[in-house]
């Protein structure tokens, strides 16, 4: 059972224009800086991906459409050209039920906080980096001059002022909605419903614990107008130390049967020799 | 919208989460398209003729809002018979000689002139001829049956009939079918129980027909019932905060605060004069007198009287053009001294760059406000010329001062949006070192000036030393205070000093002052009205009690038309306005825009003047003849109604006229300002369009300056289709170079689907969509697409054809380097540090390499 105290984001793709608010508000609050001035050639995506300095990322996605959606325009055949649509997503830390990020941390460094959130803590990390690997959703980066590591505080501080994430804040149309994880799913729920209805074909990602069992459910969860892997999200992840008991178990099993065998070869041995 | 207003586009997302349809009308498909239920491409520059077929479309399908569009519309009124259309001289109005329209064969049966409201320089050569007919606007003939052959509704007709389909079809390179959704769903949209609304941004007026592109809008409008009513309209999203400021109380050549036209030469040798000249004898107009002398008391005070004319002679008077495209051609050949340039970035953000950089080169001084340096300001050492060799730093004697400005969080004002709302913002934070705001400049250059003149008794200096300039100030540097500059926008009773409650305080007589009579009321009750900010949870959701919009706190103008003609709401659920017969007075969720205790049955006497003509079923209280105009009499200067003219350069022939394009549209025809072939010039076979992105902010000085919006745009680039990209060889993420007859740029490509090529008249088409941000300074930059750009302009409101040219592109970043000079690098993205720069001339060599120099 979730706290009612967790708190997370719902990021709407259905609602989303791109036009990167929550990217500049993250980066303005956080006191982030820029990842450098390159064009990537990749729609109007120019910052690529999440990373140490970039905690909020709108992903642009071009895609032809299949001819048979007659609710759009088109003109295949008359004049060349083709028919497109463009998604959106702004892509953030989910803060994950069962994090990755938080078991690999040998230093306990990142902690969760009382909303929920997974939170690294800048004075306690010490670089070892074990936490990059350890998430399935490649989140966390290591900044390349001080070497630790960063990603989204769910905006630690503004919360204990009583303030909503400047992503949030700052998002025009509500793609991005802050709040009750428990009130952002039932939201969600009849968001979906609706959108449905309307013929719209949307699907949720890692709502819950039954949903995406790998992470335990995310607490920064998305309603999607495509599938996960179109927004470069993986379709079914797993946190690395998800395996970490069964490890163990092989480990001990492989041990054991190691130990058998340099018993049993010396014996055989010994019976040879004789 | 979304792309530029992402703000704004909130509401659109809420209205589409209610079942609004969203039809986006665009050559890309942009970030609104991504949303919205529609999304049309359309040739650059063909809108006239999309507009026009909806016309069409509504006319003869009978679509229009019958009982709206005869009492509220001229769609009855007769116009004279010696009328021609562009259909009967192919694409020509009656009264064209030489480049402009004489207007008077467009009046109405028996009406010598319709004045319009706020007249520019339209009937100009009509004022003198005017005279004392004191009928005006009021005695037009109608038939109510719209049938009369020469009836606005039949002329409309005729005018439009062939703006069918599959003329849209092929001119605009919208599919017939597709058309047909998009006509249909906006009708469906209106009527009794619904609204639309058109939403532009002003891309849409940047045409040499950019008045007429919303006039055609504002037909539809009419046409379906969609204007003075909740969810209808037309709204302008404004490329600035304050634009909608800036023309009201304006930094426009030709108008006074208010739009009020500013007197002519030839036409105001007296106020009385120029008043005969401006005024309408029937409708709201009639009381421009006193908003003029209100506005005369508030800049002379006590030195205005009625003896000497409240020193009306004083103003200056309009001799020609002067707007900024005929100003910079008159820079350009030296006629031009000083340079004033606050807030903007015209080197980037307005058209023909190698001109204006050529004309600034020859000023005596140039003085740039702005918050960081900006191409305009440093066009003396960082420009293409220069980069290319054919001009040095050495060369150029023009004394350029740049004054660092504060920024709206750094100072107290207003700003006016795109629905007249004021709201106002207060200092957070003081500005740093020597940056100040453009009220502090204004108001200590005019107490210097007041002071270095005050002896002077030449006349020419009298209007300085009469002008009242007592603003308190504060602070150590002695900022003036905002809130008492809207104190005397708003007016008040000369005698005892009291703020004015509105406009119709306000006297011809002398006794009282308003430095905007539309404003009159945003200081009402001593009250700073512009700075309330009631949650919408505590009031109506009309929010009459957030800011204050012009005129009156009206939220919707013209609003009397959200009634039926009897006063009662078109439907109860688009009840807005109505008439309260009991209380014997206009109400309903808005302040009323009526004469609050005229009942809808009132008609006006015979010889009535002044508000006595507006009848009680005339919402259109501005206008002469209260009614909405489908068919415009005066006040545009080419031509009664919309229609469709190719741009300056075309890819194409007008499908349509003979007259290939606007026959009044401005033209500098001059070797420094070369125009293509007007159409299917072989050089030029490309259409270009210039947008804007979500990331920057048009000319880049607010932006490109800012590590955070940098990196999210950081290069300028083309997009075009795969299709053209495979015609010329260009790869996505390479490098292109752009031509015009003007200029040449380089650039990087997308190859994108968002543009397609489109079927125009048989043939395909390509369009090239560039944003236009970029500069040769800032953090980052890129070459200035507004270079490739000529100066041509709209007639009626002088704005230049920014829009659409023809070009060429081809892959590489082969920019033409003449004298030897490479490609331009670059530019620095740093100035050169103070005291460094100063000690002796920059060195200049034939190296574009602007770095050494300025360490140099």
């Amino acid at each position: 059972m979730i706290d009612p105290q967790t708190m997370g984001f719902l990021t709407d793709a259905t609602l989303c224009i791109g036009c990167k608010a929550c990217e500049v508000a993250c980066k303005q609050w956080n006191e982030l800086a820029d990842d450098g001035y390159a064009l990537t050639g990749m729609s109007y995506d120019n910052t690529a991906a999440l990373g140490a300095s970039t905690w909020r990322h709108v992903a642009f996605v071009e895609q032809p459409i299949p001819a048979v959606d007659t609710r759009l325009l088109g003109y295949d055949g008359r004049a060349g050209g083709g028919r497109i649509a463009w998604k959106m997503l702004s892509d953030v830390c989910k803060h994950c039920a069962r994090a990755g990020c938080l078991e690999a941390c040998p230093t306990g460094a990142i902690t969760r906080t009382e909303t929920g959130s997974v939170y690294i803590q800048p004075d306690v990390c010490n670089g070892c980096g074990y936490c990059v690997p350890a998430c399935p959703f490649g989140v966390v980066a290591r900044r390349e001059d001080d070497g630790r590591a960063y990603k989204c505080t769910l905006c630690y501080d503004r919360q204990q002022g009583g303030l909503e994430p400047a992503c949030a804040k700052a998002c025009p149309t509500d793609s991005i909605e802050f709040g009750p994880v428990e009130r952002l799913r039932a939201k969600a729920a009849a968001r979906v419903t609706e959108l449905r209805a309307r013929g719209v074909a949307v699907q949720l990602y890692g709502e819950d614990a039954a949903a995406q069992p790998g992470t335990g459910g995310l607490h920064a969860f998305f309603l999607l107008n495509d599938e996960p892997e179109v927004f470069n999200l993986p379709p079914a992840p797993v946190v690395p130390t998800m395996g970490v008991g069964r490890s163990w178990l092989a480990a001990a099993a492989g041990a054991v049967a190691i130990s058998a065998l340099a018993v049993g070869a010396v014996l055989l041995g010994r019976g040879r020799s004789r | 919208m979304a792309e530029c207003h992402p703000i704004g586009f909130r509401w659109v997302m809420k209205a589409k989460a209610r079942g609004a349809t969203i039809i986006h009308v665009d050559p890309r498909y942009t970030r609104t398209s991504a949303v919205a239920d529609l999304h049309a491409p359309i040739r650059a520059g063909s809108d006239i003729a999309f507009l026009g077929g909806i016309v069409r479309y509504i006319i003869e399908n009978e679509r229009y809002f019958r009982a709206y569009v005869v009492p509220y519309t001229n769609a009855s009124t007769i116009l004279r018979e010696d009328y021609r259309d562009t259909e009967d001289l192919d694409g020509l109005f009656s009264g064209y000689a030489e480049g402009t329209y004489d207007p008077t064969s467009w009046q109405y049966q028996g009406v010598d002139l319709v004045p319009p409201a706020g007249q520019k320089d339209a009937a100009s050569d009509l004022e003198g001829r005017a005279g004392d007919n004191l009928a005006r606007g009021t005695n037009d003939e109608r038939d109510l049956s719209l049938e009369h052959p020469r009836c606005v509704f039949q002329v409309l007709r005729r005018h439009f009939a062939r703006y069918t389909p599959e003329m849209v079809e092929t001119t605009c390179g919208i599919p017939a079918a597709d058309f047909l959704r998009i006509a249909e769903a906006m009708c469906a949209a209106s009527g009794r129980e619904k609204t639309g609304a058109i939403c532009y941004a002003v891309g849409w007026t940047q045409h040499s027909v950019g008045v007429q592109y919303i006039r055609t809008a504002a037909i539809i409008q009419l046409l379906l019932g969609n204007m003075g009513r909740p969810g209808g309209g037309i709204m302008a999203l404004r490329g600035h905060a304050s634009i909608q400021g800036s023309t009201d109380i304006p930094t426009l050549f030709d108008l006074l605060p208010g739009y009020l036209p500013m007197p002519t030469v030839q036409h105001a040798p007296d106020l009385a004069t120029y008043l005969r000249a401006h005024r309408s004898d029937s409708a709201w107009w009639s009381e421009m007198p006193k908003y003029v002398v209100s506005l005369l008391k508030a800049w002379f005070g006590e030195a205005a009287t009625a003896a000497n004319d409240y020193l009306f002679d004083t103003l200056p008077k309009l001799s020609g053009d002067h707007s900024h495209m005929a100003t910079i051609a008159l820079m350009a050949d030296a006629q031009v001294r000083g340079y004033l340039v606050i807030g903007e970035n015209p080197v980037v953000g307005t058209v023909g760059g190698p001109l204006q950089r050529k004309g600034m080169a020859k000023l005596d001084w140039l003085v740039v406000r702005d918050f960081a340096p900006t191409e305009t300001a440093e066009f003396w050492r960082v420009s293409p010329e220069i980069a290319r060799g054919e001009i040095a730093t050495t060369d150029i004697g023009t004394e350029v001062f740049f004054f660092p400005a504060a920024t709206h969080t750094e100072k107290d004002g207003s700003f006016t949006n795109t629905q007249r709302l004021l709201q106002w913002h207060h200092r957070a934070v003081a500005p740093p070192g020597d940056a100040r705001s453009d009220l502090w400049f204004a108001y200590h250059l005019g107490r210097r000036l007041k002071t270095r003149y005050a002896a002077s008794t030449l006349p020419r200096d009298a209007a300085l030393r009469a002008l009242t300039w007592d603003y308190p100030t504060h602070g150590a540097s002695h900022e003036p205070s905002a809130e008492a500059v809207l104190r005397e926008i708003n007016g008040y009773t000369v005698e005892t000093g009291v703020a004015v409650d509105g406009f119709t305080d306000l006297a011809a007589d002398g006794t009282t002052a308003s430095g905007c009579w539309i404003y009159s009321g945003a200081y009402a009750g001593g009250v700073n009205q512009a700075a309330r900010r009631k949650p919408a949870r505590e009031q109506t959701w009309v929010a009459p009690d957030w800011g204050w919009a012009w005129p009156a706190n009206r939220r919707l103008l013209y609003n009397r038309a959200s009634a039926d003609p009897a006063g009662v709401p078109w439907s109860e659920r688009k009840k807005y306005v109505w008439w309260d017969a009991a209380a014997a007075k206009w109400t309903g969720a808005d302040v009323p825009d009526f004469i609050v205790d005229r009942p809808p049955t009132y008609r006006p006497p015979a010889g009535a003047r002044g508000l006595a003509t507006i009848a009680g079923d005339n919402p259109f209280i501005m206008q002469a003849d209260g009614r909405g105009w489908l068919f415009a009499p005066s006040g545009i200067v080419d031509g009664p109604l919309p229609t469709h003219y190719e741009p300056q350069e075309s890819t194409t022939a007008n499908p349509l006229y003979a007259q290939q394009c606007n026959p009044a549209r401005l033209q500098w025809r001059r070797r420094d300002n070369p125009y293509h072939a007007a159409y299917a010039d072989r050089r030029f076979p490309y259409l270009l369009t210039t947008f804007r992105l979500t990331e920057h902010h048009t000319a880049g000085g607010m932006s490109r300056w800012l590590p955070w919006l940098s990196e999210l745009q950081p290069e300028l680039f083309c997009e075009v289709s795969p299709e053209l990209a495979a015609e010329r060889g260009l790869a996505n993420g390479g490098w292109a170079t752009l031509r015009s007859a003007r200029a040449e740029i380089a650039c990087r490509v997308l190859v994108t689907r968002r543009i397609r090529p489109l079927l125009i008249a048989g043939a395909v088409m390509h369009q090239i969509a560039v944003p236009y941000h970029w500069g040769g300074i800032g953090r980052v930059t890129g070459d200035v697409v507004n270079d490739l750009f000529p100066l041509v302009g709209d007639p009626s409101v002088h704005i230049p054809e920014s829009k659409v040219i023809t070009c060429d592109v081809v892959p590489g970043r082969r920019v033409r380097a003449p004298h030897g000079a490479v490609s331009p690098q670059a530019p620095p993205h740093d100035l050169p540090r103070v005291g460094q720069r100063t000690a002796e001339p920059p060195q200049v060599t034939p190296s574009p390499n602007v770095k050494e120099k300025a360490k140099a």
